[in-house]
């Protein structure tokens, strides 16, 4: 992918702060992700990827600074805030599938839920976005009785469900077993090749480099750089991005 | 044994009351006591103090001493229950009420946070995360407390004997002073009355412990 989308900006952070009791977690980010834009987040651990990742749907609340979604501010809480986070997907290091409710109805919990759907309505469209990632006749089986790759790639179908205007992921293949990490990654390949906006934290390198418009290298609760992935992988600029890309693709 | 026989319709209603004691104050605890979990975990912090409230006031007063307050207690605030039974299942049920609460509150806290976090993450507010994803599995992993909280309760409903409910204890009062000569045979008929409500439940909550296990 090398042509940059819309230039519209979908999920908009300015001077977005944020502390863990003494910990300035997140400092002063200022961050814009267009409208079928792919941002692919990457840094040390404790860089705060993660965290900014979860401030965007507010499962992480932030001190000051303002995140805008589709031009509008997040709430800080209540029905407002639900309604929004329906819109924005979003797929855990550690899946979090439902574990006391079968694949289907994990991807018909929300749109039956929130979403005010049929029951047939909810289920034929999860059959198809579970055959879209390629679990389909795992439908009625429980999440405990899949592998971890495909219990990830049901999150994702789970998250696809509530038609969301953004997906995020965070870190989704860091708790699989290597030879599940592709199965994922080829689906979130196809979903950004479909123009899904999407922002994924990841240390995966090779999906960075295939689908992602964008790199984004954070350090310390900062963003250090930002930029297309050929100059990102080939000519960072910042000393702190040289020396993690050295120790990360050295192997 | 002409003796049971001549007494058995006597000892068959007190097994009943008892019995009906026990699974009123039981629904009515199990209800109130999930409302107090739920509000014990809700973001608003007036609820969770006011069901921190009840729960420690319930919790740390003797039973006989709530039987006592709703028996002649709230005759000056001029209320009173219409029957005797009635205040024996108030009582039971405030009191047992906060130790349901407990008990689901430490099955919520169990629940792994990624659940719930999952469940906000598809747009559910705080109510239908709870009953919908949260609830479900701690139910599941509490089956036990719970249980042991109901065998308490079954034999709790013997203080109502002190408060003019003719219940099992109440019978093996009279029956006890009514025939010195019968004592061992009034012990043995109203214990195992007893023990067929409390180990009858206990073999029900270990199928019911089995049949709900979640797999993770």
């Amino acid at each position: 992918m090398t042509e940059r989308p819309t230039g519209e900006p979908l999920v908009r952070l300015t001077g977005v702060n944020k502390w863990f009791g003494q910990l300035h977690v997140l400092q002063d980010i200022d961050l814009t992700i267009d409208r079928g834009e792919v941002v692919v987040v990457i840094g040390p651990s404790g860089s705060g990827k993660s965290t900014l990742c979860r401030t965007i749907n507010r499962l992480e609340s932030i001190e000051n600074g303002e995140i805008t979604i589709d031009g509008q501010r997040l709430p800080e809480e209540g029905k407002e805030l639900a309604r929004l986070r329906a819109d924005v997907g979003m797929v855990f290091q550690s899946f979090n599938l439902f574990a006391h409710k079968t694949v289907l109805e994990n991807v018909t919990l929300g749109p039956i839920k929130v979403r005010k759907q049929s029951k047939a309505d909810a289920e034929k469209r999860a059959r198809e976005l579970l055959d879209r990632v390629g679990v389909g006749h795992q439908a009625d089986k429980v999440p405990a009785q899949l592998s971890g790759g495909q219990q990830q790639r049901v999150a994702i179908a789970r998250a696809l469900a509530m038609d969301p205007k953004v997906m995020l992921f965070d870190e989704p293949t860091s708790a699989l077993d290597p030879e599940m990490i592709n199965e994922v990654l080829d689906v979130m390949t196809s979903l950004a090749r479909d123009g899904m906006t999407m922002i994924v934290v990841t240390h995966e390198m090779g999906f960075a480099r295939r689908a992602a418009n964008r790199v984004v290298f954070m350090d310390g609760g900062r963003i250090v750089e930002s930029a297309t992935p050929e100059e990102f992988f080939t000519n960072p600029t910042s000393d702190r991005a040289k020396d993690f890309l050295s120790k990360i693709l050295n192997h | 044994m002409s003796f049971l026989a001549d007494n058995f319709p006597l000892l068959r209603d007190a097994f009943l009351t008892t019995l009906s004691l026990a699974v009123l104050s039981g629904l009515v605890a199990l209800v109130l006591g999930t409302v107090l979990a739920a509000m014990r975990v809700s973001p608003i912090a007036a609820l969770r103090g006011l069901a921190t409230f009840y729960v420690e006031t319930f919790r740390n007063t003797p039973l006989t001493v709530v039987f006592f307050f709703l028996a002649f207690g709230i005759v000056y605030i001029d209320l009173q229950f219409p029957s005797r039974f009635i205040t024996a299942v108030a009582a039971l049920s405030l009191y047992t009420a906060a130790f349901v609460c407990e008990a689901v509150r430490s099955g919520i806290n169990a629940v792994p946070p990624g659940q719930a976090e999952a469940a906000r993450a598809i747009g559910l507010d705080f109510r239908q995360s709870l009953s919908t994803v949260v609830l479900p599995q701690a139910f599941r992993t509490v089956v036990p407390p719970l249980g042991s909280v109901w065998i308490a309760l079954a034999k709790n409903t013997s203080i109502a004997a002190g408060f003019a409910v003719t219940d099992l204890t109440a019978v093996l009062q009279r029956l006890a002073n009514a025939n010195a000569d019968q004592l061992a045979m009034v012990f043995i008929a109203v214990v195992a009355a007893y023990l067929l409500i409390t180990l009858t439940s206990a073999w029900l909550i270990g199928i019911l412990e089995r049949r709900l296990a979640i797999v993770r």
